[in-house]
């Protein structure tokens, strides 16, 4: 289903009006905006994310590593709104490259990037409400926070810890539970096992959850957020663990971001989240498909 | 051999030794999880619609297909009978495997058969057919249900609408994607 420019004019006009509104938000809010090198000698190791090779570097798939450096530098509140490429990644909600808002926090954990997703989205949405592909989603109340275990107790027929043993986590997540989430109002699904985030913090008490947290609406994924990580030495056994995967995977040399992993003891308690921008746009321009909303999906280049 | 960023609507892989073409796709990837590539599936050879995920590292087998050129002889009790053009070898198409197009066959007629090594197992018809009307009872006038048009049954048994001036006995084209009357044919 390629549309052709013309017809996509209301949705671009739209989708420049999000990102300027974004902007604004993050300015009013005192954050600093940032602008980060896209082409990187190595991203973070993550076993199901595949970087675009650029010579002998790689285009980044998040500006994640360059922005934390940030933090570890003293730098307080920052966002950037970037191009991430992550290869073979294409279907209605992906494109290989995509436009991504970070924001972090220093000395905040998760909970308070929940409050500011609320507050983007109120932001964004004066009237307090989406109609998206036939669900009217209402913003005036606080988002719903259903933890990942509740989740798999309302909506599957196992655990979370027994569905990663099965090897099937991810259908579960995919086919049961997204499709369920953020139907009347924004979900914030919570507290992932530890090991589905390599660079987040665990949680205080209970090590075998990750402070993470993903918003949906409408049963789309938006967003994907951290209490950051900040012992270099756990973070170096956790992107060891990754690579080792890749390189069972395929032919990827095992190396590490090592400037990253020598700023990282210097960062201090910290929060950071990653939006898809498309997919924000497909959502409020009431879009079945990316390729709605971008000028160019790589097949029409 | 393919892999899983081959996937796509219409591509006709190997699934225990028969033939599927997808009839869906979709790519989805729940956030930092791995790829899944959910395929609605069509068996060429039975139609049956089923739905599989796969994920990143799985191959699959092309399952080739050929066309060939053939002539529609007859129908028996096996089935209805076609001969290669080329070979003069005869093969048999079973009724489930036809379908609909079993309404648009006229002895000699020129088709292409879609063959699974020695198994036919579809059928390319050409696009417009004539057939014969045999029942059509005339147009009763008044009767603005239908417009102008009424139900006529050709001589393969398949029923459809045609203009109220078409009659017992005219012969008519009929396109075959849509199974729709196109004109009366003149003779």
């Amino acid at each position: 289903m390629s549309l052709c420019l013309r017809e996509k004019h209301d949705r671009l006009v739209e989708r420049a009006r999000i990102v300027q509104t974004i902007r604004a938000f993050f300015i009013e809010s005192a954050f600093l905006e940032i602008e980060t090198p896209q082409r990187i000698p190595l991203n973070a190791p993550e076993a199901n994310i595949a970087p675009v090779l650029s010579g002998n570097w790689q285009l980044q798939t998040s500006p994640e590593l360059a922005m934390k450096r940030l933090l570890a530098a003293g730098y307080k509140n920052i966002f950037q709104i970037s191009h991430c490429w992550r290869d073979e990644e294409r279907g209605r909600k992906h494109l290989p490259e995509f436009t991504m808002l970070e924001w972090y926090r220093s000395h905040c954990d998760y909970t308070q990037l929940m409050t500011d997703c609320e507050n983007l989205f109120r932001y964004l949405l004066p009237q307090a409400q989406i109609d998206y592909q036939g669900h009217n989603i209402i913003l005036d109340q606080p988002f719903e926070r259903l933890s990942i275990s509740e989740a798999f107790e309302r909506y599957t027929d196992t655990s979370p810890l027994q569905a990663i043993a099965e090897d099937r986590f991810d259908e579960l997540i995919a086919f049961s539970i997204e499709p369920q989430l953020g139907l009347k109002r924004p979900t914030i699904l919570y507290d992932y096992p530890a090991e589905l985030a390599s660079l987040a913090r665990c949680k205080t008490g209970h090590p075998e959850l990750a402070e993470r947290f993903e918003l949906y609406i409408a049963g789309l994924e938006l967003a994907n957020a951290f209490s950051e990580l900040n012992d270099p030495e756990e973070q170096r056994q956790r992107f060891s663990k990754e690579a080792g995967i890749i390189s069972t995977n395929g032919s990827h040399p095992n190396l590490l971001p090592e400037p990253f992993l020598t700023d990282l003891q210097n960062m201090p308690a910290a929060a950071g989240i990653a939006l898809g921008v498309d997919r924000l746009v497909m959502l409020l321009t009431d879009s079945h498909s990316i390729d709605q909303v971008v000028a160019f999906p790589p097949e029409d280049l | 051999m393919y892999n899983c960023s081959d996937l796509k609507k219409g591509l006709k892989i190997l699934i225990d030794g028969e033939p599927h073409v997808i009839a869906g796709f979709d790519f989805t990837k729940p956030g930092k999880g791995q790829s899944l590539y959910k395929c609605k599936l069509r068996n060429m050879v039975t139609g049956s619609l089923f739905d599989r995920t796969y994920r990143s590292g799985e191959s699959f087998v092309p399952a080739s297909l050929v066309e060939s050129d053939m002539q529609f002889l007859y129908q028996d009790d096996s089935g209805y009978v076609f001969m290669d053009q080329k070979n003069y070898e005869q093969i048999v198409l079973t009724e489930e495997v036809l379908g609909n197009d079993k309404y648009f066959l006229v002895d000699n007629m020129e088709v292409k058969v879609l063959m699974f090594g020695e198994r036919g197992i579809g059928l390319t018809l050409p696009i417009f057919v004539n057939l014969r009307v045999t029942i059509s009872d005339p147009w009763v006038k008044g009767d603005t249900a239908t417009g102008n048009n009424k139900p006529a049954t050709v001589e393969t048994g398949y029923t459809l609408q045609v203009p109220a001036f078409v009659d017992e006995g005219t012969l008519i084209q009929i396109d075959t994607r849509t199974g729709d009357y196109v004109t009366r044919v003149k003779e």
